[in-house]
C-alpha cells in the first residue's frame, strides 16, 4: 500500500525554482533515502509533505488523503523531525510528550503508556531533567521521540545525523531501523553511508528534481553499467610496463600499479589470461564498483 | 478546548519557570503599594521641601491627603505598569517563531486558532490578575488609613484603563500574527496608540476612541455618568474582536 504519493509537485521562492515536477511513491514499512545537496528540496519537499508550505503545482496524498496548506488533517499521520529540532527548554522530556499527545487530542491512559515506551525507545525514561541541558543528540532523540508519539504512518526526518558525532548518528540510525516495523520513514540526508546502512529505497534530488531513484541494489546496478574499475598490481616494475603495452587504455598510478577505468567483465577474463599465459604473478587484482558517493558526485556533475 | 488548556498550561509553566511569573507579580504589588505609600508621604516631603521652596518665596502650609489623592496617583501609575507588561509579553508569539517550537504543535495536530486564542487568554488572564492586584492593594490601603467611600465611582473608574489593557493586548497578538519580530509587534502596536493619541485631538472623535477610556479617572474627580463613556467602551471591544478575527486569519496563512 502507498503511504506518500507526490504528483508534480512544483515550487518557487520568487524567481529560484526549489522543487521542479517530482513524483514520488512510498510503499509501507519501507526507509526511503532522500539523498541531494544543501538546497537540493529537501525540507521544502517536507514541509509541503506537512501541509506548512503550499506547493505551487502538483498535489501530495499521504495514507490516500490529499494535503491542504495549513490545515492539520493529514499532518496528524505524519510523525516529522526537523534537522534542528527545538524544543521548550523549561519543560522535562515527559512533560514536552505529554503537551504534544495533548495536542495530537490522544486519550489519557493511552498518551502515559506511549510517552513512557518512547522515553525507553529513545533512552531518555531517567531524564528528569529540563531539555534545555540537553545535547544535540539528546535532543535529536527526543525529537524521534515526539514525532511517533502518535503512532504516525509516515514519519519524515530532516537529516537526523548531520550534526551528530558517530555514536550519536549509531543511535538514531539503530532506532529509525527499528521503528521501520510499525512506520514509514522519509529520511533525508547527505551522509550516503547513512542511506547504504539503514534504506530500502532511495532517490537523489537534485536541483528539485529526481535524478536517480531506486533500491539501493538498483540504483548501484545503474553504476555497474557504466563499468567498473580495475586496479592490477605487480611484483616487478618491468612486468606492468610489459602489461600496460599489452592493454593499452592503462594509467600508470604508482610504479608496480596499473589503474584501468570503465571496463567490462570481459576485459577481466582477457587480462587474466595474458597473466596465466605469459607466468606473470600479481600482487593484487582488484575490481571496483562505483559507490553511492560516486553515483552521487556524477548525479551532481562534479 | 483540552488543546487550549494545554497550550494555557504551558504559557502558565514558561512563565513560572522563566521567573517572569513572579517579577510580574512584585511589579504590580510595587505598583499598588507605591500609590497609597506616595500619597501618605506627600505632607512629610512637602514639609522636608518647605526650607527650600521658602527661598524661592513659595510658602507651603499644611498639605491634606486623601483616597483621591492615592487614587489619582494609582491612574498615573498604570501606564508605566502597562507599558511594563506589554513589554513583558511582546515577544510572547514571535520567540517560538524564531525558534521553531510552533512547528510541532501544528505537526501534531495543534489547531492554529487555538494557538491564537491560548496566547491571547494567557496574556488576558495575567493582565486582568495583575490590575486586580494592583487596584486591591492601593484600595486596601486606602480604606486603612483613609476612607474610600469619599470617593465616588471607584470601581467604574477603574474599568476604563482595564479595557484599554486588553484591547492593546489584542493589538500585540494581532501584530504578533503579522509580524515576525518582537521589534516590529511593539513598533507597530506603538504607532497604532500614537495615530489613536493624533485622532484624540479632533474633538468630535476624542470620546469615541479607546484612549478615551484611560479618562475614566475623571469620573472620581468631576464625578459624571459612566454612561459618557459607552461610545468609546463599545467601539474598543469591537476593535478588539476584529483584532482577534484578524489575527487568526494572519497566523492560518503564517509560514512558521
Amino acid at each position: 500500500m502507498e503511504v506518500l504519493t507526490l504528483s508534480q509537485v512544483s515550487k518557487s521562492f520568487g524567481t529560484k525554482k526549489v522543487v521542479e515536477d517530482l513524483n514520488l511513491n512510498l510503499e509501507e514499512h519501507k526507509i526511503f533515502g532522500f539523498v541531494g545537496q544543501n538546497g537540493a528540496g529537501k525540507t521544502t519537499t517536507m514541509k509541503m509533505i506537512l501541509g506548512l508550505l503550499r506547493p505551487d503545482r502538483g498535489e501530495i496524498f499521504v495514507n490516500g488523503q490529499k494535503v491542504c496548506f495549513g490545515q492539520t488533517g493529514t499532518s496528524q499521520s505524519i510523525g516529522y523531525l526537523p534537522d534542528v529540532p527545538e524544543f521548550y527548554g523549561f519543560m522535562t522530556p515527559r512533560e514536552y510528550l505529554e503537551l504534544c499527545g495533548k495536542m495530537a487530542g490522544m486519550p489519557v491512559e493511552k498518551r502515559r503508556d506511549k510517552v513512557e515506551e518512547l522515553l525507553h525507545l529513545v533512552g531518555l525514561f531517567d531524564s528528569n531533567k529540563r531539555i534545555q541541558g540537553f545535547s544535540r543528540g539528546m535532543k535529536q532523540r527526543l525529537g524521534i521521540a515526539q514525532a511517533l508519539l502518535g503512532d504516525p504512518v509516515l514519519l519524515l526526518c530532516d537529516e537526523p545525523t548531520s550534526a551528530l558525532d558517530p555514536l550519536g548518528r549509531k543511535e538514531i540510525l539503530d532506532i529509525l531501523s527499528d521503528v521501520k516495523k510499525h512506520t514509514t520513514v522519509l529520511f533525508s540526508t547527505h551522509i550516503l553511508s547513512d542511506v547504504e546502512r539503514i534504506c530500502d529505497e532511495i532517490a537523489f534530488l537534485h536541483k528539485g528534481r529526481i535524478a536517480l531513484q531506486g533500491t539501493i541494489e538498483e540504483v548501484k546496478g545503474m553504476g555497474k553499467n557504466k563499468g567498473s574499475e580495475i586496479e592490477v598490481e605487480f611484483y616487478q616494475e618491468q612486468e606492468a610496463d610489459e602489461f600496460s603495452a599489452y592493454f593499452s587504455r592503462g594509467r600508470k598510478k604508482q610504479e608496480r600499479v596499473l589503474h584501468f577505468e570503465n571496463q567490462e567483465k570481459q576485459n577481466m577474463f582477457k587480462m587474466m589470461q595474458y597473466l596465466t599465459e605469459h607466468q606473470v604473478a600479481v600482487q593484487r587484482m582488484e575490481v571496483s564498483e562505483p559507490t553511492l558517493e560516486d553515483l552521487f558526485l556524477e548525479v551532481i556533475g562534479k | 478546548m483540552r488543546q487550549v488548556t494545554a497550550l494555557i498550561g504551558k504559557e502558565f509553566l514558561a512563565l513560572k519557570r522563566t521567573g517572569k511569573l513572579w517579577i510580574f507579580i512584585i511589579l504590580f504589588f510595587l505598583f499598588g503599594i507605591m500609590n497609597p505609600a506616595v500619597a501618605k508621604l506627600t505632607p512629610w516631603m512637602m514639609e522636608m521641601m518647605a526650607e527650600s521652596f521658602s527661598e524661592t518665596g513659595l510658602v507651603v502650609e499644611s498639605v491634606e491627603v486623601s483616597a483621591l489623592t492615592s487614587w489619582m496617583q494609582f491612574y498615573k501609575n498604570i501606564p508605566i505598569a502597562l507599558i511594563v507588561f506589554l513589554l513583558l509579553f511582546s515577544s510572547i508569539l514571535t520567540e517560538e517563531y524564531q525558534k521553531g517550537t510552533l512547528i510541532q504543535m501544528v505537526t501534531k495536530g495543534a489547531k492554529r486558532w487555538k494557538m491564537i486564542g491560548a496566547k491571547y487568554m494567557t496574556m488576558a488572564v495575567f493582565w486582568t490578575f495583575g490590575y486586580l492586584v494592583m487596584f486591591a492593594v492601593t484600595y486596601g490601603y486606602n480604606e486603612y488609613f483613609w476612607d474610600n467611600s469619599t470617593v465616588s465611582h471607584v470601581v467604574l473608574s477603574a474599568m476604563g484603563c482595564y479595557i484599554t489593557g486588553m484591547w492593546l493586548i489584542s493589538l500585540i497578538i494581532f501584530w504578533s500574527a503579522v509580524f515576525s519580530t518582537s521589534s516590529f509587534v511593539l513598533l507597530a502596536a506603538g504607532g497604532v496608540f500614537f495615530l489613536c493619541y493624533l485622532a484624540g485631538m479632533i474633538p468630535e472623535l476624542h470620546s469615541y476612541l479607546p484612549l478615551y477610556l484611560m479618562e475614566t479617572s475623571d469620573l472620581l474627580i468631576k464625578g459624571g455618568k459612566f454612561s459618557e463613556y459607552v461610545p468609546s467602551l463599545l467601539l474598543t471591544a469591537g476593535w478588539s474582536v476584529v483584532n482577534l478575527a484578524g489575527s487568526v486569519f494572519c497566523f492560518n496563512r503564517k509560514r512558521l
